[in-house]
């Protein structure tokens, strides 16, 4: 059973008509053109549709069961993975995958958000909201990394940090805070992309970058939609209302000089074609590579220190 | 210890805990630790604290920098740096108009204040975040002072000394930008780190979100006001995912102290003397 969003049910009542067509033994020459209207219909519609997405709607997009995940580029984009456990304190945090991995004839190491595809998997990751334990893992790795010179590609795609009793016990901030003053000074290239979800703090906790790219209907806020709206709005109803105000897709993050670039998806979506979304990421993680490896450690650093320094709108007379 | 020192005028606290109407406005409190109604200017006079159970009351601006600073030793820096709208925000009320209204609740021009000034004779460069300006919560003016401030320390190879309040965590109101604060402030504590500066982080009744995840633990050391609400996720979020009643003193000072995230616990009236004391072990 194919998972269908709510705008997307018209697109797929037509995909239905266009299969019960096809699947006719002896098609005569008027059902064949037939076909072939519905099949430029269906492109048509949902070019319009996907190109008109609400941002409630592309979070519901980034949140797709079948979207592609951490597991599916580790597959799809890397010749090779060596997963690495644990984080040498507590466990091995299922939410964060690390370990080594080829891309092309590069050696690098991965960290990304694991959401997990079946029932089971979604509950030993829980659904790729990451415990202490878990940015610890990313964090000793990413180190490691360092001291190797390998260059860190992290993918991340978290509703956000896992708000449960063990987290706090076990120093969720303090694990988060440390991993963003560390990662700013890994003396490799970190190169980050939001897969679907950015879940604040969560997803910022792997991801101080040197470069920062967007697939298109990814998501990355300060706070889930349902929560702001919780908050402000006094009930998570109005997900919608908080999702335009929060202006979080990948669109406004490049508006607002957060993320370097946006890669764009497949017609109808990355869960439409997970290979086509791989070839996308993929030629975007090696150009960012191959221009960072021509700079210095030094200006690495500095580059990345001032890509956050520079963040931030307020303004200021210069009368104190 | 709170209950011995009540007891010999529990008749007269009764009568002062029941609910009642009509009590003047400002001439009362009601302690939200012991629910005793006390005189407001008892408790100012006792630095904010709860006479009858020590409970910390949050702190105004001018009051901390009065209650922690050597007379008239601060210098603030970037004082008339203010928030914009980068996102042209509105939910039932407009982000401007928000700000409009906590700008005159406070006298602040944001939630954060820094400068430079002098704890019990030593030199320092000092911020602070202020709970009652949206809550407490870092946008961009937030980021961006803790930011110079840290940068200037690591210039002027002065200790860093930041109280945070915070219910907020990063200002949903600015967005993604909020969010960047965390990784620029603790970058530069990162190079503050590295030039070997000392940064003494103090929590105060609420250290939440956003602002608990990047500089409050990041200190050398990490002191905490007692009984302080210091966590990541809001208590009602996580007894919302939980599904389960949440341990005693959940998210406390103590908790965190037990569980090993902060130092110490300190009362406010020792606070002054415990930075200064450390600030002595640290520097040469």
């Amino acid at each position: 059973m194919r998972h269908v969003l709510p705008f997307e049910k018209p697109i797929f009542e037509l995909e239905e008509q266009l299969a019960a067509l096809e699947a006719q033994p002896a098609p005569t020459p008027a059902v064949q053109d037939s076909i072939q209207r519905m099949r430029v219909e269906i492109t048509r519609m949902t070019r319009e549709r996907y190109e008109n997405l609400d941002p409630w709607e592309i979070v519901q997009v980034s949140r797709h069961p079948e979207r592609p995940q951490t597991a599916d580029y580790l597959e799809l984009l890397f010749d090779e993975f060596v997963e690495l456990h644990g984080d040498r304190a507590f466990g091995d945090d299922r939410a964060i995958v690390t370990g080594f991995a080829k891309l092309d004839r590069r050696r690098v190491m991965v960290v990304g958000h694991q959401k997990g595809r079946t029932l089971k998997e979604r509950n030993e990751f829980f659904y790729g909201c990451a415990h202490p334990e878990g940015y610890r893992k990313a964090r000793y790795r990413m180190k490691m990394a360092s001291r190797y010179g390998l260059p860190i590609v992290c993918l991340i795609d978290t509703p956000g940090a896992y708000p449960g009793v063990g987290a706090e016990e076990r120093g969720q901030a303090y694990n988060i805070a440390v991993n963003l003053r560390d990662m700013s000074t890994l003396e490799v290239p970190i190169v980050c992309v939001v897969i679907g979800e950015g879940g604040s703090g969560g997803a910022l906790g792997i991801g101080i970058g040197d470069h920062v790219a967007m697939l298109q209907n990814a998501y990355y806020s300060v706070i889930s939609p349902e929560g702001c709206a919780g908050i402000l709005w006094k009930h998570s109803e109005h997900a919608d209302k908080a999702a335009r105000a929060l202006k979080f897709t990948s669109r406004d993050l490049l508006e607002l000089g957060v993320v370097e670039e946006i890669i764009p998806e497949p017609l109808g979506g990355a869960h439409r074609n997970h290979r086509h979304t791989a070839t996308a990421v993929k030629s975007s993680i090696v150009a960012a590579l191959k221009s960072l490896e021509t700079l210095s450690v030094e200006e690495l650093l500095e580059r990345r220190y001032q890509r956050f320094r520079r963040i931030g709108v307020f303004e200021e007379t210069g009368s104190a | 210890m709170s209950t011995t020192r009540r007891s010999g005028e529990q008749s007269w606290l009764q009568f002062l805990k029941r609910p009642k109407r009509g009590v003047p406005e400002g001439l009362w409190l009601r302690c939200d630790g012991c629910s005793a109604t006390v005189f407001r200017n008892q408790v100012e006079e006792n630095l904010n604290v709860c006479p009858e159970c020590d409970h910390h009351f949050q702190v105004p601006t001018a009051v901390r920098l009065r209650q922690l600073l050597d007379p008239d030793s601060f210098e603030e820096w970037y004082a008339d740096m203010a928030p914009g709208d980068p996102l042209q925000f509105a939910d039932r009320v407009s982000y401007r108009d928000r700000l409009k209204a906590e700008q005159k609740k406070t006298g602040l021009k944001d939630a954060c204040t820094v400068g430079r000034g002098y704890m019990r004779g030593r030199p320092l460069v000092f911020g602070m975040t202020d709970s009652s300006f949206i809550m407490g919560s870092m946008g961009s003016v937030v980021g961006e002072k803790l930011t110079r401030a840290v940068e200037r320390a690591t210039e002027l190879k002065l200790p860093l000394v930041v109280v945070s309040g915070s219910g907020g965590g990063a200002r949903m109101h600015e967005g993604i930008l909020s969010l960047m604060q965390m990784g620029k402030v603790a970058a530069a504590l990162a190079r503050f780190r590295q030039a070997r500066g000392l940064f003494i982080s103090v929590l105060t009744n609420p250290t939440m979100g956003g602002v608990a995840a990047s500089f409050a633990s990041l200190g050398d050391v990490i002191l905490a006001e007692p009984r302080a609400l210091v966590g990541f996720a809001g208590p009602r979020v996580v007894q919302a995912t939980c599904k389960m009643d949440l341990p005693e003193g959940f998210q406390t000072s103590e908790f965190l102290l037990k569980h090993g995230f902060i130092d110490r616990i300190v009362h406010r009236r020792q606070l002054r003397s415990e930075v200064a004391r450390i600030i002595d072990y640290c520097t040469r």
